[in-house]
């Protein structure tokens, strides 16, 4: 049978895992009364449904609705000022949502607040864009990467990927090295569908030899002019190491020591 | 003064110096290589310090050009993506015959450590690429040396272009 491949991420596994190493979590402390993380919850109500102090700043998780208004009050009674990056991650596999992510900034108070937000998958966002102006660029590149919309985005289009490309390069089904219509992207573009066969795929493969091949290719011992044609009658010839070279270390452990 | 004329004829030989057209263009051809000042990534950086004074390209007669249309060698230096293919290619299109391509770096040669989406596998999937230059980044004698190779690949080939034209007219 063909070994199963999971379908909905498709990234790079790790490939030796321990199956009893559990990642150890960043601890989570409660947000102490009196402090200044205590007042940005209250100044909140209900809006925050979950709140916790995480490596010294505050995260709050919010329901994805309510995105503006938080920001809103972060910003106009908190002094929150500056929305410092603003992205999502892929949790589709996992649990079928994005998590959306705004981290806040307070400039006078030298604290950081992350709003932490859910969404499904075909869910659109609020844009944040309205309020603070980084959000423009980095709600383009969340939806050049994820391909999640931003309701009201001025101008909400592909930021680094060009603007004819196919999928979303930061979901876990994107395979690292391109679909399809990556492969043969500039292919198409500069030379047009029906040559992809005059240029031929990509080559993902760094150690790839080609043994026929007399241009990029010789074999010590046997070589040919440049460019011969050996895909006819050449003779097979096996390998032949140096024997001085050899050191057989199934042997014996102190074989290397010998070797001094 | 008539004791300064020379009789060439008898002395030192006449002052005419025969050759081929083939030797001639060739000549001049590969003396005043100039490559488009074009940049990729962090290869742009040893290219512009072989044409700064002290690896000092000029003296191969090689000066970088702004402008496609003056320019006859294209330098791809570094890491070329795929968005910006069908620029270079633009710019290739856009310089006069004859013309020739060095790609340099890895990442031009192969895409290098970039097997991503987004990194064009090899600019030779572009351009035809006359010379392949190794290194990461290559140093600065290493593209002088790479540019010496292309004078002399020029040297060797026919002054006559329509040759190398019919070449260039294939895909690539």
């Amino acid at each position: 049978m063909r070994k199963y491949t999971p379908k909905d991420n498709v990234q790079a596994k790790s490939y030796y895992t321990d199956r009893f190493h559990v990642t150890p979590r960043v601890p989570r402390n409660e947000v102490q009364s009196g402090s200044h993380f205590a007042d940005v919850v209250n100044s909140f109500k209900k809006l925050a449904y979950e709140s916790y102090v995480e490596l010294g700043q505050l995260v709050i998780h919010i329901k994805s609705s309510d995105n503006i208004k938080v920001l809103e009050i972060l910003r106009d009674k908190c002094g929150y000022t500056v929305c410092s990056e603003l992205s999502a991650v892929d949790y589709l596999a996992r649990d079928g949502e994005f998590e959306v992510f705004y981290q806040m900034l307070n400039m006078s108070q030298a604290k950081r607040v992350r709003v932490v937000t859910r969404i499904k998958k075909d869910e659109a966002i609020e844009s944040a864009a309205s309020l603070f102006k980084s959000a423009n660029f980095a709600e383009r590149e969340m939806y050049d990467m994820f391909g999640i919309v931003a309701n009201n985005h001025p101008y909400l289009k592909r930021i680094l990927m060009p603007d004819d490309w196919v999928g979303h390069p930061l979901l876990k089904t994107y395979p690292l090295q391109g679909d399809e219509a990556a492969s043969w992207y500039e292919v198409d573009k500069i030379f047009g569908k029906e040559n992809r066969d005059a240029i031929g795929p990509e080559n993902r493969d760094p150690a790839k030899i080609d043994r026929y091949d007399t241009k990029r290719f010789s074999r010590v011992g046997y070589e040919v002019p440049f460019g011969t044609d050996i895909t006819q009658g050449e003779k097979e010839n096996d390998i032949e190491y140096s024997k001085a070279q050899l050191a057989d270390y199934t042997k014996s452990q102190k074989q290397l020591d010998k070797r001094k | 003064m008539a004791q300064h004329q020379v009789n060439y004829a008898s002395s030192a030989g006449l002052p005419i110096a025969l050759t081929t057209v083939d030797k001639l263009v060739n000549w001049g051809r590969s003396n005043s290589l100039w490559p488009l000042t074009y940049g990729l990534a962090c290869c742009a950086i040893e290219m512009m310090a072989s044409g700064a004074s002290r690896f000092d390209f000029d003296r191969f007669g090689t000066i970088f050009r702004a402008s496609p249309r003056q320019a006859d060698v294209m330098i791809l230096a570094g890491t070329l993506s795929k968005k910006h293919a069908e620029f270079t290619r633009r710019l290739y299109d856009q310089m006069a015959e004859p013309k020739w391509v060095i790609s340099m770096g890895s990442c031009a040669n192969t895409g290098g450590m970039f097997n991503t989406y987004a990194t064009v596998q090899g600019v030779d999937r572009i351009v035809p690429v006359d010379i392949y230059l190794p290194g990461c980044a290559p140093r600065p004698e290493t593209l002088q040396y790479a540019l010496m190779m292309l004078q002399k690949k020029i040297r060797r080939e026919s002054a006559n272009m329509n040759k190398n034209t019919k070449q260039n007219l294939r895909l690539i």
